[in-house]
C-alpha cells in the first residue's frame, strides 16, 4: 500500500483495486505509529480523513472522480482549514479555529483529496530547520550511515517533507518564501516545487512575507508534484496578486523531451568552500541532461551573493507588518493581566511569539523605521530589481537553470543554532528564485558520503513550470533515485 | 477682504491653517472587502474576515471607490495620477485590526487642485489642495460602556475614505469654515461623499500655527477629528489663541496632536497618540500599483455633473439673478434642481423670489428638507402659472401657497375648491366700486378735496368687498373712472 | 549601523514586544550580527535602479462594488479571547 506513488494510488483507486478508506486508514495507522518519533503533524484528523475517504469511495463507486479523489495528503499548518485548528507553528495561534478554508486547500477538496492532518513547520514559516516550531522539532526520517543522531528535515515545510518521506502522506501542501519547499524536499530525499509567484492563491494562507510567499506541493516524485500543483493552482479573484492565467497540464509536461533545450549553469552558484560532493552531484546532473540532448550553457547571475542579505531585509520588513495583527484581541492567544492596551499587546506578543519570530519582527521594524528606510528597505528593493534583471537577461538565452538545491545535506538537530546568520546561509541557492518570483523545483539525485540525500534545483522562466517539470523529470529518470529513509511506514 | 489678525501682548499675530479632511466615500461595499459600508448597523455585523484582519485574508480594491476618488479630483480641478500606489501605515491601536492602515503615502491618486471660496464680504479666495488619497477607515472604540474595558466595533473598519489635504493657505476661522463648506458642497454635488458630519462621514484634522507678519511658519499642532464646520472655526481660533499665549509667555509650542473640547472652547493634548510617530510606511505587498486607463478617466470626466461655481455663473447669465441669489439657490444640488424646474419657461426672478421667500420659510417652519418638501416643484410651478395667466392675483397666491404647504395639493385644485379665481368681470367690479363709494361718501369728498392718498383706501375696501379676488388692475381702472 | 540598548528598546516598543533588561543585551548582539552581515549590500551600486516593490509585475485588478460579505458577527467574534456581547474588548483606553 505504501509503495504506491500518488499517480499509482490514483489509478488503483479508479480501478477499484483499493478503496479510499483502506488507503486512508493505512496512512492514519502510519501516522499513529510514527508521529511520536517524527512529529511531522501538529494536528491529526483521522476521523475527518475517513469521512472524506468514504465520500471519495461513494464518488468512485458512481464513476465520478476528480483528479485527486481519495488521495490522502498532509496540509502544512499555515493553510487555514475551516473548523480545523490552524497554528502556523506558533503558540499565539494555538486556539485558532479558522471559519474559512484557504483557496489552495479548497481547490484540493474540490478535486477529491483527503486531509490527514496539519503538518508541522517553523513558526510562521520562519526557519530552515523546523526547530522554531512551538509544537516541537520535526525529526528527519533519514539518518547518517552508522549515526543515529536526529537530523533536521529542513524548513520551514519540515513536517510536510518528513511526512511525505516517511510515507505518512502521499503528498503534502507546503509554502516557500525563501526556500521552504525546496530545502526540506532536498533534505528529505523527495521532490517539491515552488511555482511562479501568483500561480497559487495566497488567500487563506497565513502570511509571512507577502511579496515572496508562494504555495506549492511536496511529493514523492516529479509527476506527483505536477498532479498536485495542477489542483492547487489557478486564478483567484480574492488575491490581488493572483495571476489570471490558464493552468497548463503540468503532468503531461513531465513527459516532454529536453532535447534541444538550453540549460544555464550560473557560475556564481559555485560558492567558495562548497563541498566537493555538491559539485560532483551538479556535474552529474548536467551530464545526464547533455546525454538527453540538452545544451549546457555557462551563464552569470552577478547579484546572486546579495540575494540572502536582500531577503533578510525584505522578508522581515513585510513580516513585521503582517504579524502586527496577532495582538490577542480578535483571535489567538492572549496574555491577561496587563494594565493597559500597550501591556496587553506587549505581553501577548512576547509570550505568543518564539525567539526567531521576535528577532525577525524587530529586524523588520528597524529597517522600516524613520531614518533607516532608505538605507535598508529601499536599497534592498533596488538590489531585488537587479536580481530580477539578472534572471531576465539570462532567460533570453536559456530555457532553464540547474543548480544545487542546498549547500549541504541535512544537519543535526541543535547544529547551526548559535548564530542566526549561519542558519540563514542554508537558503543561499533558493532565495534568489523567490526574489525574482520564478518557479523552482528541488529533487533528489544522489547521496552524500554519509548516505544522506542531496538535491538539484531546476529554475524556470515566469509561468513556465512546464519546462521545469520536463527538465526535472529528465533528471529524475536519469538519476533513478530509489533509496528510502530508514524511518518510514511499511518498512 | 481685510486680513484677520489676533492681538497679543507682544503684537499682532496671523493664523496659518491647513485642513486634512476625511470624507467617507459613497459606495455600497468597503474599499478592500465586500462587506457593506452602510452606516448604523448592529455592532460587528458588517465585518468580513478581511476587515477583522484574520490570518491569510487579502485586500481586493473596489472599482467604485477608485472612481469616486477620481471624480472628486476632477471636481477639484486637480491632476489625476494615472499611476498610484497603496502603502501600509503601521501602528497599533485597538480599532485597527491589521496593525496598519492601507493608505496612499508616497503616490496619491490625485495631485494638486484648488477650491475657490466666497467670504462674507463678497470677496473670493483660492485655497490650494495639496493632494487627495484613498485610505481605509478604522473601527470604532467605545470607552463608556464598561468601567474597565473599551469595546470594539469593526463595522467602520475598511470603509473607504478620501483624505483631502489643503495647503496652509487658510488665514482665519472664517476661511476655514468657508473652505470646508465649499468642499462639502462640491463633494455632495459630485455624489462622492454625503458630507454628513453628524454621522462622521466628513471630519477634519485642523493644522494650526501662528506667526507675526513676514515670518516663516512656526511649529504647528494638529487638532484631530473635529466634526462640524462651526467646531472647526472655533478650534482654529482656540488653538491659535493658546499658541499665542504659549509664545508670549516665553514658552515654545510643541508639535503634537490635540483634541478640541467644544464645551470648554479649548484644545487639549492627546495622550494616546504620543508615541505613534514612526509609522514605518512601505508599499503594501498584498496590492499592486493602481494604474488607471486614460479613457476611463475621460469617461468619468464626461459624466460629471455641473458643479456649484459653473451653475452659479449660469444662473446669473441665464436667469438674470444676482450673484448672491444664485449662490443661495446653488448651495444644494436639490435646491438648484428644484429652482430650475420652476424657473424654466417662467418669470425666473419671480421664481427665485418665491423660492427664497415663502418657500424656504415654509421649509424652515415645517422642518422639512427640500427632498420631502410639502410643495413639489410642479405645484410651485403651477402656482406661478396661475399668477401669470391672471387666474389669481399675488395676494391670493400667498393664501393658495399656505394651503399647498398644509395639504400638499395642487394649486389649481385649491383655487377651484375655495373659489379663489380672480374676478375680471367688470360688471361685478363696477358694482363693488359703486357700493364702496356710496358707503364712504365722506371719504370721497375728502379725496376730491385733494387727499389723494385715500385712493389706496378705496382699492382696499373694494378688494375686501370682493374677498380679495378682484383683479387689481381692473379695480384701479374702475375706481379711476368713477372718481378720477 | 549598530544598535545600542536604547535603540533595541525603542524597536521592541514600536513592535509591541515586551523585553526584559536581561534580554536587551542578547537581542542587541543578535540584531547587530544580522545588521552587520546585511551591510554587505553597501557594495552594490544601485544608481538609477528603480526599486522592485512586489512579487507580481502587473497592474491591479478592481472588483465591482457589490456587497458580498459581512453579516456574520458570530463567525467574526467566535475566536475572540474576550468579548462582551457583539463587541471585542480591550483594557480601557484613555484618549
Amino acid at each position: 500500500m505504501f509503495d504506491f506513488t500518488l499517480s499509482e494510488a490514483r489509478d488503483a483507486l479508479r480501478a477499484r483495486k483499493i478503496s479510499a478508506r483502506e488507503l486512508t486508514a493505512a496512512y492514519n495507522r502510519a501516522i499513529a505509529s510514527l508521529n511520536s518519533q517524527i512529529n511531522a503533524y501538529i494536528t491529526e484528523t483521522p476521523e475527518l480523513a475517513l469521512a472524506q475517504a468514504d465520500a471519495a469511495d461513494a464518488a468512485l463507486a458512481k464513476g465520478e472522480h476528480g483528479p485527486l479523489t481519495g488521495i490522502p495528503l498532509a496540509i502544512k499548518d499555515l493553510f487555514c482549514t475551516k473548523g480545523v485548528r490552524t497554528t502556523a507553528g506558533s503558540k499565539i495561534l494555538s486556539p485558532f479555529i479558522p471559519p474559512y478554508e484557504s483557496t489552495v486547500t479548497a481547490n484540493l477538496l474540490r478535486d477529491g483529496a483527503v486531509f490527514l492532518g496539519k503538518a508541522n513547520l517553523d513558526e510562521f514559516a520562519m526557519g530552515s530547520s523546523n526547530m522554531t516550531s512551538a509544537y516541537g522539532a520535526v525529526t528527519n526520517p533519514w539518518t547518517r550511515r552508522g549515526d543515529n543522531r536526529p537530523l533536521v528535515p529542513g524548513g520551514s515545510s519540515g513536517g510536510s517533507a518528513a511526512a511525505v518521506a516517511a510515507r505518512m502522506a502521499l503528498g503534502a501542501t507546503a509554502t516557500d518564501t525563501g526556500g521552504s519547499i525546496r530545502q526540506p524536499a532536498a533534505f528529505c530525499g523527495i521532490t517539491g516545487i515552488k511555482p511562479t509567484y501568483g500561480r497559487c492563491s495566497r488567500w487563506g494562507v497565513v502570511a509571512f512575507a507577502s511579496s515572496l510567499d508562494q504555495a506549492g506541493p511536496i511529493a514523492r516524485n516529479v509527476e506527483d508534484c505536477a498532479i498536485l500543483l495542477g489542483s492547487m493552482s489557478g486564478f483567484d479573484p480574492k488575491d490581488s496578486t493572483s495571476a489570471d492565467m490558464p493552468v497548463p497540464d503540468f503532468a503531461s509536461a513531465c513527459k516532454r523531451s529536453v532535447k534541444g533545450l538550453r540549460i544555464g549553469v550560473p557560475r556564481e552558484y559555485r560558492m567558495e568552500g562548497m563541498a566537493p560532493e555538491v559539485e560532483t552531484l551538479w556535474q552529474q546532473g548536467l551530464a545526464w541532461l547533455r546525454e538527453q540532448g540538452a545544451t549546457i550553457v555557462d551563464v552569470s547571475l552577478p547579484h546572486t551573493k546579495y540575494g540572502l542579505a536582500t531577503y533578510y531585509i525584505v522578508a522581515p520588513a513585510e513580516a513585521s507588518s503582517n504579524l502586527a495583527r496577532y495582538d490577542g484581541v480578535r483571535f489567538g492567544a492572549r496574555t491577561e493581566g496587563g494594565h493597559d492596551l500597550t501591556e496587553l499587546y506587549e505581553n501577548t506578543r512576547a509570550d505568543g511569539f518564539g525567539a526567531e519570530v521576535q528577532r525577525r519582527i524587530m529586524i523588520g521594524t528597524y529597517v522600516l523605521s524613520a531614518g533607516y528606510y532608505d538605507a535598508y528597505y529601499l536599497k534592498a528593493q533596488k538590489v531585488r530589481a537587479l536580481i530580477l534583471r539578472d534572471f531576465t537577461e539570462v532567460f533570453r538565452d536559456v530555457d532553464a537553470l540547474v543548480t544545487p538545491a542546498t549547500p549541504t545535506a541535512a544537519f543535526g538537530q541543535g547544529e547551526k543554532m548559535d548564530d542566526p546568520v549561519t542558519m540563514y546561509l542554508n537558503d543561499i541557492f533558493t532565495v534568489p528564485v523567490n526574489m525574482a518570483g520564478l518557479p523552482g523545483l528541488a529533487l533528489p539525485t544522489g547521496l552524500d558520503a554519509s548516505g544522506l540525500p542531496m538535491g538539484l534545483q531546476v529554475i524556470g522562466k515566469p509561468f513556465d513550470e512546464e519546462t521545469v517539470f520536463a527538465v526535472s523529470a529528465a533528471l529524475e529518470r536519469a538519476a533513478g533515485f530509489t533509496t528510502l529513509p530508514t524511518l518510514r511506514a511499511g518498512a | 477682504m481685510a486680513s484677520y489678525t489676533l492681538e497679543g501682548s507682544t503684537g499682532t499675530w496671523e493664523i496659518v491653517c491647513g485642513l486634512e479632511v476625511h470624507a467617507q466615500v459613497i459606495s455600497k461595499s468597503k474599499l478592500f472587502s465586500g462587506a457593506s459600508a452602510e452606516y448604523g448597523a448592529e455592532p460587528n455585523s458588517q465585518v468580513s474576515f478581511v476587515d477583522a484582519a484574520f490570518p491569510g485574508m487579502l485586500p481586493v480594491i473596489n472599482r467604485e471607490c477608485v472612481a469616486q476618488a477620481v471624480r472628486t479630483g476632477l471636481g477639484l480641478g486637480a491632476a489625476i495620477n494615472l499611476w498610484s500606489r497603496f502603502d501600509r501605515k503601521n501602528y497599533f491601536y485597538a480599532d485597527l485590526p491589521q496593525g496598519y492602515q492601507i493608505s496612499q503615502f508616497a503616490h496619491p491618486i490625485v495631485g494638486k487642485g484648488v477650491v475657490e471660496v466666497t467670504l462674507s464680504d463678497g470677496s473670493t479666495k483660492e485655497i490650494g489642495v495639496t493632494r487627495l488619497h484613498l485610505e481605509q477607515d478604522a473601527g470604532k472604540s467605545l470607552h463608556d460602556q464598561d468601567p474597565t474595558k473599551s469595546f470594539i466595533d469593526l463595522n467602520r473598519s475598511g470603509v473607504a475614505l478620501m483624505e483631502i489635504v489643503s495647503e496652509p493657505d487658510i488665514r482665519s476661522p472664517e476661511e476655514a469654515g468657508a473652505y470646508l463648506t465649499k468642499l462639502r458642497q462640491i463633494l455632495r454635488y459630485l455624489g462622492t461623499c454625503d458630507g454628513n458630519m453628524d454621522e462622521g462621514s466628513m471630519r477634519a484634522d485642523v493644522n494650526v500655527s501662528v506667526r507675526k507678519a513676514g515670518e516663516e511658519f512656526r511649529t504647528r499642532c494638529e487638532v484631530k477629528n473635529v466634526n462640524s464646520i462651526r467646531f472647526v472655526m472655533q478650534a482654529v481660533e482656540a488653538e491659535a489663541k493658546r499658541q499665542i499665549e504659549v509664545w508670549e509667555s516665553g514658552g515654545e509650542v510643541r508639535q503634537e496632536t490635540r483634541l478640541f473640547d467644544p464645551s470648554r472652547m479649548e484644545t487639549r493634548s492627546m495622550r494616546s497618540k504620543e508615541d505613534a510617530h514612526d509609522y514605518r510606511y512601505f508599499p503594501d505587498p498584498d496590492l499592486l500599483p493602481l494604474v488607471l486607463e486614460p479613457d476611463w478617466v475621460s469617461r468619468l470626466k464626461a459624466s460629471l455633473p455641473e458643479l456649484p461655481d459653473a451653475k452659479t455663473t449660469r444662473f446669473v447669465s441665464e436667469y438674470g439673478l444676482s450673484a448672491y441669489d444664485a449662490r443661495i439657490l446653488v448651495m444644494e444640488q436639490a435646491t438648484a434642481d428644484f429652482y430650475e424646474t420652476v424657473a424654466r419657461g417662467r418669470d425666473a426672478k419671480m421664481a427665485a423670489n418665491w423660492m427664497m421667500g415663502d418657500f424656504f420659510a415654509a421649509l424652515n417652519r415645517t422642518g422639512r428638507s427640500i427632498e420631502d418638501s410639502p410643495v413639489s416643484a410642479a405645484n410651485l410651478s403651477g402656482l406661478l402659472d396661475l399668477i401669470a395667466d391672471k387666474t389669481i392675483n399675488g395676494r391670493i397666491a400667498k393664501e393658495v401657497f399656505e394651503a399647498m404647504v398644509e395639504t400638499g395639493e395642487a394649486p389649481a385644485a385649491i383655487v377651484e375648491a375655495k373659489g379663489l379665481r380672480q374676478v375680471t368681470d367688470t360688471g361685478a367690479i363696477d358694482d363693488a366700486v359703486e357700493a364702496v363709494l356710496a358707503a364712504n361718501a365722506d371719504k370721497v369728498a375728502q379725496y376730491k378735496g385733494g387727499q389723494e392718498k385715500l385712493f389706496g383706501f378705496f382699492v382696499g375696501q373694494v378688494m375686501k368687498a370682493m374677498a380679495g379676488k378682484g383683479n387689481p388692475a381692473l379695480v384701479n381702472e374702475a375706481l379711476k373712472a368713477k372718481i378720477g | 549601523m549598530s544598535l545600542d540598548p536604547a535603540a533595541v528598546r525603542r524597536i521592541a516598543s514600536l513592535a509591541r514586544l515586551r523585553v526584559t533588561d536581561a534580554q536587551v543585551a542578547q537581542i542587541q548582539g543578535e540584531l547587530n550580527g544580522i545588521l552587520g552581515w546585511i551591510d554587505q549590500l553597501n557594495e552594490v551600486d544601485v544608481t538609477g535602479v528603480e526599486p522592485l516593490t512586489g512579487g507580481a509585475l502587473m497592474a491591479m485588478r478592481m472588483r465591482e462594488d457589490v456587497v458580498t460579505d459581512g453579516a456574520q458577527a458570530e463567525a467574526v467574534l467566535s475566536n475572540a479571547p474576550d468579548r462582551d456581547g457583539p463587541f471585542y474588548t480591550v483594557p480601557k483606553v484613555v484618549e
